[in-house]
């Protein structure tokens, strides 16, 4: 093996270390593996499935983010779910036989049982926006967690910010 | 703050069970009845008269005097010298004692009007050791209905959710069952997927509660002395919030299986279900008024979240809450009078209590995260979930807010407390 090409090997062999360890951070940062818990599918998958170069894998692109926020007691997203959400849309309508969860979660304040319902709401805001995207409705399921499963088990405005969200499980 | 500083030190104190509960005192009344609980005569594995002390200082309406201010410590009438008494001007003397008796204990106590030197009750029970503590709190009625007229509520149980993270993270969630000041506890369920929602049998021997155990929320009933369960409702969508209805033979539950959460009523034995509302908005939350007649759910069908009475026929809901922009998770009285909710108060959710006849509102609770409060069974007291140093801690208060006693599972997150019905006498 010529100079060149232990070069060239080395280079390949870091690129791939590089680009495991920024789809880690992506799905830690899109908290997947977090919020099914026990279910583990979410982060065990993207991480399983990372070497096949897929769409969904690739850090750069918006389908390596799962996660969209919203507004305090509110079914409404934050602005910059739109791209997330167009993103997966455009996927999802390509790529018929994927199918999706979409979880539901709300931050820890008021009661447990509306939490489930709010979560619920949450949920199928996604699903719809989807739709309207032009995903079919047999393609995703919802589920609501409601302030069960936090991603920040914090208890501060950051935290709760980050807890009331909408995860794409695929 | 500065008060309930000083309280803490001149009457605070703390009792310990292994792998039990702390119980701290964090604020006491003006008011309370004095009373003197002498320490019980004999040995016992289980301080009887600290439990009854404890029990009766809970409930805010007495205030038991500390055992180191005592001048004498009898244990029966005979030793009695009421002047003593008089002197630290107690209002009433309880003393008692412990004997063993066959592979158990006998546990004889006397209540006292200090004031006109009469008994005012004397029992004796044969117990186990294992039964000392509900033995004390079995006492600690009786004096509370000797002395207030009223049914006590101390041998009752709280059933709560106990929430344990492991070090990667993952929450195990144990539904338990505990005596109403915390000790025993008793696991019931535990899941690594959330469980919500106890609720109590009006005969207070089964649980109705809510499970994700396969990775969906579906709701179970569970004998709480056998262990046996079975699932009653595992629809599309939500299934939460259970409530049993007083004659025990339904229960209220919200479904989401036609789009959205919506309250029906399903027969316990027939498994038919009615919806009880249909409505667009978030409806959930059931609970019913103790005449079995109507219900009251929480709907944000104004807008906010708000809580709405409807007739256990179903027809037009009727809005009952106005103040604040959130309130939520309501639940009856047991003369039906006063409803406990969760509500915000500016940016903090705290406790009220609502007298339905005067639409007079009250907040009991000073924490900014409380949630899920019910009444005891006499309705003296509200058990609530409340966070302090960033865990779920248990508090009750008294019904008036005046007195409030944290009850704290060491190393877990403990929330949505809710209080037994009575056994049966």
């Amino acid at each position: 093996m010529s100079t060149p090409k232990l070069v060239w090997a080395a280079l390949a062999i870091s690129a791939l270390l590089f680009g495991g360890c920024s789809s880690m951070q992506s799905s830690e940062e899109a908290p997947v593996g977090d919020a099914t818990g026990g279910a583990g599918g979410g982060a065990a998958g993207a991480r399983g499935s990372k070497w096949t170069g897929g769409a969904l894998d690739d850090p750069s692109s918006p389908l390596s983010k799962r996660v969209v926020y919203f507004e305090y007691d509110s079914a409404e997203m934050l602005p910059d779910s739109r791209e997330i959400l167009r993103a997966h849309g455009s996927y999802l309508s390509s790529n018929r036989s994927t199918h999706i969860t979409i979880e539901g979660h709300c931050d820890e304040r008021g009661s447990r049982e509306y939490n489930l319902a709010l979560g619920e709401r949450r949920a199928q805001t996604v699903k719809r926006y989807l739709e309207a995207e032009g995903v079919s409705g047999g393609q995703m399921g919802i589920i609501s967690y409601g302030e069960e499963r936090p991603a920040n088990p914090g208890h501060t405005e950051a935290a709760w910010a980050e807890n009331r969200r909408g995860v794409l499980v695929y | 703050m500065k008060k309930v500083f000083l309280l803490l030190v001149l009457w605070g104190w703390h009792l310990t069970a292994a792998a039990g509960l702390t119980i701290e005192i964090t604020e006491g009344a003006e008011g309370a009845l004095p009373i003197a609980v002498v320490p019980f005569g004999g040995s016992s594995p289980e301080d009887i008269a600290a439990i009854v002390a404890s029990d009766l200082k809970r409930s805010g309406r007495f205030k038991p005097l500390p055992a180191a201010d005592m001048l004498a410590r009898p244990h029966g009438k005979a030793e009695v010298d009421f002047r003593d008494w008089r002197a630290l001007k107690q209002e009433s003397l309880v003393v008692g004692q412990v004997s063993p008796s066959g592979s158990g204990y006998q546990v004889r106590f006397e209540l006292f009007d200090v004031f006109r030197g009469e008994q005012l009750a004397g029992y004796q029970f044969n117990t186990t050791a294992r039964d000392l503590r509900p033995t004390a709190h079995h006492i600690a009625d009786l004096i509370y209905e000797a002395l207030t007229g009223e049914r006590g509520a101390f041998a009752t149980r709280i059933a709560y959710i106990t929430g344990v993270r492991s070090a990667d993270g993952k929450e195990r969630v144990v539904l338990q069952v505990s005596d109403s000041d915390g000790f025993n506890p008793q696991t019931i369920f535990s899941s690594n997927e959330p469980v919500l929602s106890p609720a109590w049998s009006p005969d207070g021997r089964r649980l109705a509660y809510v499970s994700f155990e396969n990775r969906k929320p579906a709701i179970y009933i569970q004998e709480v002395y056998s262990g046996q369960r079975e699932k009653i409702a595992d629809f599309p969508g939500i299934n939460g919030a259970p409530a049993w209805s007083p004659d025990g033979r339904e229960l209220a539950i919200t479904l989401s299986k036609d789009g959205n959460p919506d309250i029906h009523i399903m027969d316990v034995a027939s498994r038919s279900l009615r919806a009880i509302t249909r409505h667009p908005a978030i409806d959930t939350e059931p609970a019913w008024a103790p005449d079995g007649r109507s219900l009251v759910f929480t709907s944000d069908r104004g807008g906010s979240p708000q809580i709405y009475r409807v007739s256990a026929s179903g027809g037009e809901p009727q809005r009952v809450t106005f103040e604040g922009k959130y309130n939520a998770r309501a639940s009856y009285s047991a003369d039906g009078k006063r409803l406990t909710m969760v509500t915000r108060d500016g940016g903090e959710f705290r406790i009220g209590v609502l007298d339905l006849a005067t639409k007079a509102f009250r907040t009991v609770s000073d924490g900014s995260l409380d949630e899920s409060p019910s009444f005891a069974p006499n309705g003296s007291m509200i058990i609530y979930a409340a966070r302090a140093q960033g865990r779920g801690v248990l508090f009750a208060v008294s019904a008036d807010g005046r007195t409030r006693q944290r009850l704290a599972l060491e190393g877990g997150d403990v929330r949505e407390p809710v209080w037994s019905p009575y056994s049966k006498r």
